[in-house]
């Protein structure tokens, strides 16, 4: 896996130096992306959705410029809390380069495993996207913006990873994804395939003794453009079940993204996680805010 | 009266010598010849009035392509792109083409979109921002929000003939 990262960061190199010169030779030009257009933070750490992956490109640069972002989102459940924080930097509206830790907050349930109360899974994830088509406002009405990306992801805790039976405490995820706003409708349609082994997006691990293949997963998202600040839609997610000691369910939420400004994005949804370690029903809110520049 | 000759031979004098002699009563500057074709407007009418009521007909689109074109040449973000063009040729066509794409009763006799935005230097940033300043105006007119989508719909596949790179 440390070769795939490595051979990931040469090739993500590789790609900024190749699109760079075009761009070099004019003068870079800061801002200029059309509100939510650079979406929200996903709970990867992408630009998506909340859950879901989107095409779009974090910052507020156009091809001409180079842009970023950070964020923070926060998502309480009945018996976890997740914290996350990241950054992402956006090229010419090429390619994304982003960061995050994911703090899984178990509660009770830590303690009751012997870990003491409110015990913390991390996990760091490295990604790149690279859009590769299209754009997700204009061009051909029906060609929707289409990437490619890559998650590596690198839980810290792998006593836990390994006590619910996962085979690697280290992962790495790799998808295509298309989003297209139908301006006629004003619906954004948003469609993930994830290749993954993750157990609960990593937080528990990759493969178990109940599977341990990588298989393909599907990720949808659903938007209706209330106006140029305001989205509000669904998403959907299928996940692997690796686990014979915790089942895992698909993931799905409802979420409002509002664009306070061209700097700040407020997203909130309600979310449902399904199953997580053998605790059933965990639904309940996020709040996710991110600045662009 | 020999005034008021020297001063209309005077008057007549300049554009020659400054470039372009512009029509007596618009002030529009003379193009190359094109073919004139509703082809040119760069997208399909819409079909019934609906969208043209929506609008205001002519009157209204007519306030917005105004209202737009004193945006778009003020805003600091792209007021440069205007600099030294023909802008009361701008403000008939694109209203003509508005007019037309709306289905609101009129032809578009100005050039392509290709054609009309060559050597403008033109990036997306530019474009973005004329949106913005076009969905500010539709917002003046209260023109729903669905309604202007709509519209921007006809307009967005012309991206890659008005942005030059």
């Amino acid at each position: 896996m440390k070769r795939t990262f490595h051979l990931l960061s040469v090739t993500m190199a590789a790609m900024i130096t190749s699109i760079a010169p075009s761009a070099a030779a004019e003068e870079l030009r800061q801002g200029g992306k059309l509100l939510l257009t650079n979406g929200i933070a996903s709970v990867e750490g992408s630009t998506g959705g909340g859950l879901a992956s989107w095409s779009l490109i974090a910052g507020n640069e156009t091809r001409d410029g180079i842009g970023g972002s950070v964020h923070a989102t926060v998502a309480e459940f009945k018996d976890y809390r997740l914290d996350t924080e990241g950054l992402a930097v956006g090229f010419f509206n090429r390619v994304e380069l982003s960061y995050a830790r994911q703090a899984l907050n178990t509660k009770a349930i830590g303690q009751a495993l012997g870990l003491g109360y409110g015990y913390k899974l991390n996990q760091d994830i490295y990604g790149a996207k690279l859009r590769v088509a299209g754009d997700a406002v204009y061009g051909d009405p029906l060609m929707p913006q289409i990437a490619v990306g890559i998650q590596h992801k690198r839980n810290l805790d792998s006593q836990v990873t390994d006590a619910v039976g996962a085979a690697e405490s280290e992962g790495t995820d790799f998808y295509v994804s298309a989003t297209k706003l139908f301006l006629s409708h004003s619906i954004l349609i948003g469609a993930t395939a994830r290749y993954t082994k993750a157990n609960q997006g990593g937080l528990l691990g990759f493969g178990g003794d109940k599977n341990n293949d990588y298989g393909v997963q599907f990720e949808g998202s659903l938007g209706y453009q209330l106006s140029r600040k305001l989205v509000i839609g669904g998403e959907y997610r299928t996940k692997p079940d690796n686990l014979s000691i915790a089942r895992e369910d698909d993931w799905y939420d409802f979420f409002a993204a509002y664009a306070i400004n061209r700097n700040l994005t407020l997203a909130a949804a309600y979310v449902d996680l399904g199953s997580i370690a053998t605790s059933a029903e965990q639904r309940g809110g996020l709040i996710s805010l991110r600045a662009s520049f | 009266m020999l005034l008021s000759l020297a001063l209309a031979l005077s008057v007549q004098d300049v554009p020659a010598n400054a470039g372009p002699v512009g029509d007596p009563v618009t002030g529009e500057l003379p193009v190359d010849p094109y073919q004139q074709d509703n082809a040119n407007a760069g997208a399909r009418p819409f079909k019934g009035d609906k969208m043209a009521k929506a609008f205001g007909g002519k009157d209204g689109i007519k306030r917005i392509t105004d209202n737009l074109v004193v945006g778009i040449t003020s805003d600091p973000r792209i007021e440069e792109i205007f600099k030294g063009q023909d802008i009361v040729r701008l403000r008939r066509t694109l209203f003509e083409q508005f007019c037309y794409i709306l289905n609101a009763g009129c032809n578009y006799t100005g050039r392509d979109m290709r054609s009309a935005h060559k050597n403008l230097g033109t990036q997306m940033a530019d474009l973005n921002a004329l949106v913005e300043i076009l969905q500010n105006v539709m917002d003046q007119e209260n023109i729903a929000f669905t309604l202007q989508n709509r519209f921007l719909a006809k307009l967005a596949p012309m991206k890659d003939d008005v942005v030059d790179r």
